[in-house]
């Protein structure tokens, strides 16, 4: 059951990130990869991560992609006759970029083998419950959670600051 | 079963299944049933019944933008908020925990100082007004 | 396995049906309610009382004829209705709707599943239900639509992060994002007569919510992305027939969702009086504190007119977003001296 959903929802995300490779308008692209995250929301479950689960949706499927659909929409790009400035020379840059991905993926399934994963009724409540994540959030890893605040203060000016130069 | 299981998202599927084939079967049948005589007025823009003017994807206000924005950074804080709304709880009633009661409970005004900063700095530079 | 498989599709389909039904009823209750306060009939002629119009309205739609713009994007504007309903009829399953009833000798929980992030799923498809509006406002290529579409989605978002903080007030006193722990932890009484219902402890963060809810459900005074005087019909403008009719099923099935997390979050669920010994009795209760939400919402609707969409923007981010954060930290404080 869980194998059949896990490879149900594994076609779907890989499916959907093809289709945002291979569409040309922006806003197919963009729903394609809300398909992406869901299905891996979809397969953070069956990982028992649920958690996690739930944040990929709100975060996001629900807030970053509607920022990327709202551009898209603001900037209007001409539906079907897009006019992209082609560049060869990044053509020629994504061959090694291609073959340090499928280099890292074949180190994975290697490695994968010598990782001992904890047993499944242990999984079940030590990773990606609400109650793990916050415990471990909140002591081991403070400071992060903390930095993070502050991160996000610096986007938050970051963006108005450059909002702002272009409107004067 | 238990109860926080996994098996429990089953039920979600099906509704999500069930609700594409609801919603497919709606809009198939309206097709079919209803009558289909489409004429080049009526597949018009609707401006009232005065010939569009101008094309519809006009570029907008960057404002939408901005509240995007702020609202993506905002949900990030909010989301950081609900591990601890599970946790801070569970903290003061357990003894072997309590002793961790300040700290979390420090952690979390610290961070929610910052998230008032940045809302404040929106607020002062007038992202929020709406009528300028 | 095949039990409890045959258990949860019997749950499902009497869900969906009752939420169908629910929502052609609650157009009917609308428009009724609307006479009674305009002092005026309302729909009075299909059957006794009108009480068949829903049914004489459903039937209409899937007549009508279904128009397709001839500069609308097709896929995305046939999508765009499918990607509103579709959370819309997801949320409820969560939503614990009774307590524990005996049926055929089997002891069965009156709540089609139980997940220990239910609250999460609901803020989830919440955020995902922006999608459809969006979709419809830029598919329909009008002007209107897409003015509709934009002020829509920067309300709902602007409105979640209050739902959100107000949600989190309470989730502050239970500890748990499992709506059945939620509502147990609502039981019994204080001083022996006042329910332990969480409005008493959290009266702010209710009315946040409550504020919030009826911006993202689109309702009066918040009906701005529909606004009739300025922008014809909003995000649907171009839409006829059932594709018309499944982003007004979906604003229904928000409202009815709305209200059910009102009542599992502030005002005990299905808990009352009578519960433990009678079972049943608490689908009635659950019925009729949604019931009564509902009211208020169609109250509030025909009674108050609509913001200025600054003047939203400002309440929403400048009233209720720091109420709500203010309403954490004091509730965490008290809870911390009080402990």
């Amino acid at each position: 059951m869980e194998k059949a959903v896990f490879i149900i929802f594994a076609i779907v995300a890989v499916g959907s990130a093809l289709n945002l490779i291979a569409q040309r308008n922006p806003l197919y692209s963009a729903l394609s990869l809300i398909g992406t995250l869901a299905s891996l929301s979809a397969l953070y479950v069956t990982l028992h991560a649920q958690f996690i689960a739930a944040m990929q949706i709100i975060v996001y499927a629900g807030a970053i992609m509607v920022l990327f659909v709202f551009v898209i929409m603001l900037l209007n790009t001409p539906e079907d006759h897009p006019e992209i400035e082609k560049q060869q020379w990044l053509r020629y840059l994504a061959i090694p970029f291609a073959a340090v991905l499928i280099g890292e993926a074949l180190y994975v399934f290697r490695e994968i083998r010598n990782i001992t994963l904890p047993a499944q009724g242990e999984a079940e409540h030590a990773i990606g419950t609400t109650w793990s994540i916050g415990t471990n959030l909140f002591t081991q890893y403070l400071l992060p959670f903390e930095a993070t605040s502050v991160l996000i203060l610096m986007a938050i000016i970051g963006a108005i600051v450059l909002a702002r130069r272009e409107e004067s | 079963m238990d109860q926080s299981g996994i098996a429990n998202y089953i039920p979600i599927l099906i509704i999500f299944l069930l609700a594409i084939i609801f919603a497919s079967a709606a809009i198939v049948l309206s097709r079919l049933a209803g009558r289909n005589r489409p004429t080049s007025v009526k597949l018009m823009p609707y401006e009232c019944g005065v010939e569009p003017v101008g094309a519809a994807r006009e570029r907008q206000s960057v404002k939408f933008y901005l509240v995007a924005m702020i609202f993506l950074l905002f949900d990030i804080e909010a989301v950081f908020l609900i591990p601890w709304a599970v946790v801070f709880p569970g903290v003061l009633r357990d003894p072997s925990l309590r002793h961790l009661r300040f700290i979390f409970y420090g952690e979390m005004m610290l961070f929610m100082v910052v998230l008032f900063v940045g809302l404040f700095y929106v607020w002062r530079k007038g992202v929020l007004e709406w009528n300028r | 396995m095949t039990g409890l498989l045959l258990e949860w599709l019997i749950k499902i389909a009497v869900v969906f049906a009752i939420l169908l039904t629910a929502v052609a009823y609650l157009s009917y209750m609308e428009r009724r309610v609307a006479g009674w306060i305009q002092i005026r009939v309302g729909p009075n002629r299909v059957g006794p009382l009108g009480l068949l119009q829903p049914l004489a309205d459903g039937l209409k739609f899937i007549f009508k004829e279904d128009i397709v713009p001839l500069k609308a994007n097709k896929l995305l504007y046939i999508v765009a209705p499918a990607a509103a309903i579709i959370p819309a009829l997801m949320t409820f399953i969560v939503i614990p709707y009774g307590s524990e009833v005996v049926l055929f000798g089997k002891q069965i929980a009156l709540h089609v599943t139980r997940i220990n992030v239910a609250l999460l799923y609901v803020l989830g498809l919440t955020s995902l239900s922006v999608y459809g509006i969006v979709l419809a406002g830029w598919s329909s290529n009008n002007k209107y639509s897409l003015m509709g579409g934009l002020r829509a989605s920067a309300q709902l978002i602007s409105y979640e992060l209050a739902l959100g903080m107000a949600i989190i007030g309470v989730l502050v006193l239970t500890g748990s994002l499992d709506l059945v722990n939620i509502v147990e932890a609502q039981r019994g009484y204080w001083f022996g007569f006042l329910p332990k219902w969480n409005i008493f402890l959290q009266p702010v963060a209710f009315v946040i919510f409550f504020l919030a809810a009826l911006a993202e459900t689109n309702r009066v005074p918040f009906d701005l992305p529909e606004a009739e005087a300025e922008l014809v019909a909003g995000y649907f403008t171009e839409y006829s027939s059932m594709k018309f009719a499944m982003f007004f099923m979906s604003e229904y099935l928000n409202l009815i969702t709305s209200c059910s997390l009102a009542t599992t979050l502030f005002f005990g669920g299905w808990t009352g009086p009578g519960v433990n010994s009678y079972p049943w009795l608490s689908i009635v209760y659950f019925v009729i504190k949604v019931f009564l939400l509902i009211f208020l919402f169609m109250w509030i609707r025909f009674t108050f007119p609509r913001f200025r969409y600054d003047q939203l923007m400002r309440l929403g981010w400048k009233f209720l977003l720091p109420t709500a954060i203010a309403n954490v930290v004091v509730t965490s404080t008290v809870l911390l001296l009080v402990n």
